[in-house]
């Protein structure tokens, strides 16, 4: 069978070949959903050698730390509760054990497809205590949002969130700063944009000089942004670009913004691998903390660990490629995940491990 | 770990009866038809009860010396899907098709049926009758029928609302031998329809699930469809149901148990728009969603336009395509030999691999 390149990706491609930059270019994808694409459409197969892709921190599954997990295993194992949360929660593994582990063994926990089924399962069963683990960047955190106001509208008592939600923005500045990473240009999540617009990574482009470019989630729409970032280098530019146009306006979505700050504000957040990254996460404003579930299920304080040889918190940074990590498919797979980013579906390991086996 | 190693452990196991299977618990894993269900079948499974014939892991079983002309395909399967109504069929329907289907993959005419009902106390007499017309209406289909059965009820919370378990027993005629042994480079790879549409469907319709969708599961008995192709090729090679782990899952178990590798293409492959959403929202991959109504074919290249004809006249087939072929056998050498890969809509390769973790438990 004869499989003929779609005519736009061979125009793209053949761009990307002709402006090549003599040395090496490393773009950090930023988001876990363009690392997937990426992987899952080879694209380093057909981008010119001097680009180097790297993954980013923005997957939150995998960036929430080992000592969240392992208060929320406590709280599970403390209380009789019932905790909703997101499928790929489930197997990141703990100092221990992982939520998995707990719900084989009869622990409460249940897999939602959005935030709303753990608040309607609240409603209808008053005498139960729910918590959500509410977890995301920017794109859900309107969403976790309106549940909240919900909750205090309707005066729902049983109602908790166990909040792990970061920001974007705070994390890259981070990651600009550690000498060890080398990052020339950032791809940077359509969704979170969607959001937040374009302007919070102005500063961050005009002080470090890296072209950032908000991209969408096809093949074309990576191809294209890594094209506009080549460009930018070539120009000696360093600006912040739309492709992602269809989505994405500049200011963003006013309104969405406006709720995720009526309900939270900014606070310091641990994120695994790059360590406390100040104003990169959410608390919830003095009206809402009746709904802060650390504050109501008070755990006692666990020393937790890493999982010893894995490695994750260098891929996270981009520092390794998954492949450089001793656990990669060995130990570490994602039917027995060591580390976090072997367990997500948006998660760099679990990228390479599922679409990238011809390189391996 | 070096062979010889794994060698002298396997020796140490055979002769106290442990296995090298290392998990304390049942997972919801080991049912998902990925990896870990493979390894509690080979593992543990297989190191009790494994003889010649089960070891094979064929959908049905084919045992040979019992008749003259004909050998006698026999399966079993038992389902447990959530919900038991869903669009496009219900857990009746779900148990005679996939059983029927299962038989049918070794090109044999399916003879007889059994029927088991394990049912939870309390269970509506209105939704029993429900389940039984749509048997009923699948064997009329079929000119099937049930010759034996048997109902357990439980307490209430012993079992969720009602499982099946059915078997069937079909003769297959003396010359013909399609089994994935019999898969040879240079096979054309038939499906006869889009994929992920049971999965998706059932997903959609779970409790709790609001994404309003119009999918509607593929469940359906492909009897006719086998029979109609069977009848105009005798190069048919190997067939396979595409249930649980997806059209990939199956194609990388075939690439293996034969030797042979296989491209499929992307863009050949039918998946319904409606799939591909529901997909996309909850980050699953079609190729690894269960079907209940496709059936993988094999078949010699020269007569897979006419194998194609047919598939495409019967009810079950209107959206047949051929989606890829078998390009060689793979070298012994390689540790799995056997691979299976996909060139994307792009013109880039990715090599298969099974599933791993439930995409979605109680599937079927």
């Amino acid at each position: 069978m004869n499989i003929l390149m779609d005519k736009n990706i061979k125009y793209i491609v053949e761009s990307l070949n002709k402006s090549r930059a003599s040395d090496g270019v490393s773009i950090m994808e930023v988001c876990g959903t363009h690392t997937m694409v990426i992987s899952r459409y080879g694209l380093r197969q057909i981008i010119p050698e001097t680009i180097n892709l790297i993954s980013g921190p923005g997957c939150p599954v995998c960036v929430t730390p080992a000592s969240d997990i392992d208060t929320i295993l406590e709280i599970t194992e403390n209380y009789d509760i019932s905790l909703f949360t997101f499928g790929d929660m489930l197997h990141v593994p703990g100092s221990k054990s992982s939520l998995y582990d707990k719900k084989s063994e009869g622990k409460d926990i249940k897999i939602c497809y959005s935030p709303s089924d753990a608040l309607n399962f609240a409603k209808k069963n008053p005498s139960r205590k729910v918590i959500l683990l509410a977890i995301g960047f920017e794109t859900t955190i309107p969403l976790t949002s309106v549940i909240i106001k919900r909750a205090y509208t309707e005066k729902i008592n049983n109602f908790f969130i166990y909040n792990v939600h970061k920001l974007i923005p705070e994390a890259l500045e981070t990651l600009l700063k550690d000498e060890h990473v080398k990052i020339d240009a950032f791809l940077c999540p359509g969704h979170v944009s969607a959001i937040i617009g374009s302007i919070p990574y102005k500063s961050i482009a005009e002080k470090y000089r890296v072209p950032c470019v908000i991209s969408g989630f096809e093949p074309f729409d990576i191809l294209e942004s890594i094209d506009m970032i080549i460009k930018q280098i070539k120009d000696d530019r360093y600006d912040v670009q739309i492709q992602y146009n269809r989505v994405v306006r500049e200011e963003g979505n006013p309104a969405a913004i406006k709720l995720i700050y009526e309900v939270f504000d900014k606070t310091d957040s641990v994120w695994r691998g790059l360590g406390n990254i100040p104003d990169s996460g959410l608390k919830l404003k003095e009206d809402f903390l009746r709904f802060d579930a650390k504050i109501h299920f008070p755990v006692k304080k666990i020393k937790s660990k890493e999982p010893p040889g894995c490695r994750c918190g260098d891929v996270l940074k981009g520092i390794k490629k998954p492949f450089e990590c001793k656990l990669f498919s060995k130990v570490c797979r994602p039917d027995s995940p060591v580390g976090p980013c072997m367990v997500s579906s948006e998660g760099s390991c679990a990228a390479y491990y599922r679409y990238e086996k011809l390189k391996a | 770990m070096t062979a010889k190693k794994d060698k002298t452990i396997n020796k140490e196991n055979a002769k106290t009866g442990e296995t090298l299977f290392k998990d304390k618990v049942i997972q919801l894993s080991h049912g998902d038809g990925g990896i870990k269900t493979n390894e509690l079948i080979n593992d543990l499974i297989l190191k009790y009860l494994g003889n010649k014939i089960l070891n094979k892991l064929e959908d049905s079983a084919v045992l040979d010396g019992y008749t003259d002309n004909c050998k006698i395909a026999f399966t079993t399967d038992s389902f447990v899907v959530n919900p038991i109504f869903f669009p496009g069929g219900d857990i009746g329907k779900l148990s005679i098709c996939g059983t029927i289907n299962d038989l049918v993959t070794t090109g044999c005419t399916p003879a007889a049926l059994s029927l088991s009902f394990i049912i939870e106390e309390s269970f509506p007499i209105s939704d029993f009758k429900e389940i039984l017309s749509s048997i009923k209406k699948v064997l009329n289909e079929t000119g099937l029928s049930i010759v034996t059965g048997d109902t357990k009820v439980v307490e209430k919370g012993s079992v969720d609302k009602i499982y099946i378990n059915t078997s069937g027993l079909g003769f297959i005629p003396d010359n013909l031998e399609i089994s994935p042994y019999n898969i040879k480079p240079g096979d054309a790879i038939l499906i006869n329809g889009g994929i992920g549409e049971h999965g998706a469907a059932i997903i959609s319709s779970r409790k709790g699930f609001d994404f309003k969708t119009s999918i509607v599961s593929d469940c359906s008995p492909l009897s006719s469809l086998i029979k109609d192709i069977t009848s105009v090729s005798g190069k048919i090679h190997a067939l396979r149901d595409a249930t649980r782990g997806g059209l990939a899952s199956i194609l990388v178990e075939l690439a293996k148990s034969s030797g042979t590798n296989i491209n499929i293409y992307e863009n050949s492959i039918p998946v319904k728009k409606e799939v591909k959403g529901i997909c996309e929202f909850l980050g699953l991959d079609p190729l690894y969603i269960a079907n209940e109504g496709k059936m993988v074919v094999f078949v010699d290249k020269n007569d897979a336009d006419i194998v194609l004809d047919v598939m495409k006249k019967n009810k079950y087939g209107k959206d047949s395509c051929i989606i890829g072929e078998v390009t060689g056998k793979s070298s012994k050498t390689q540790k799995d030999s056997g691979n299976v890969t996909l060139i994307t809509k792009i013109g880039t390769k990715r090599i298969l691999d099974l599933a791993f973790a439930e995409q979605l438990p109680r599937i079927c």
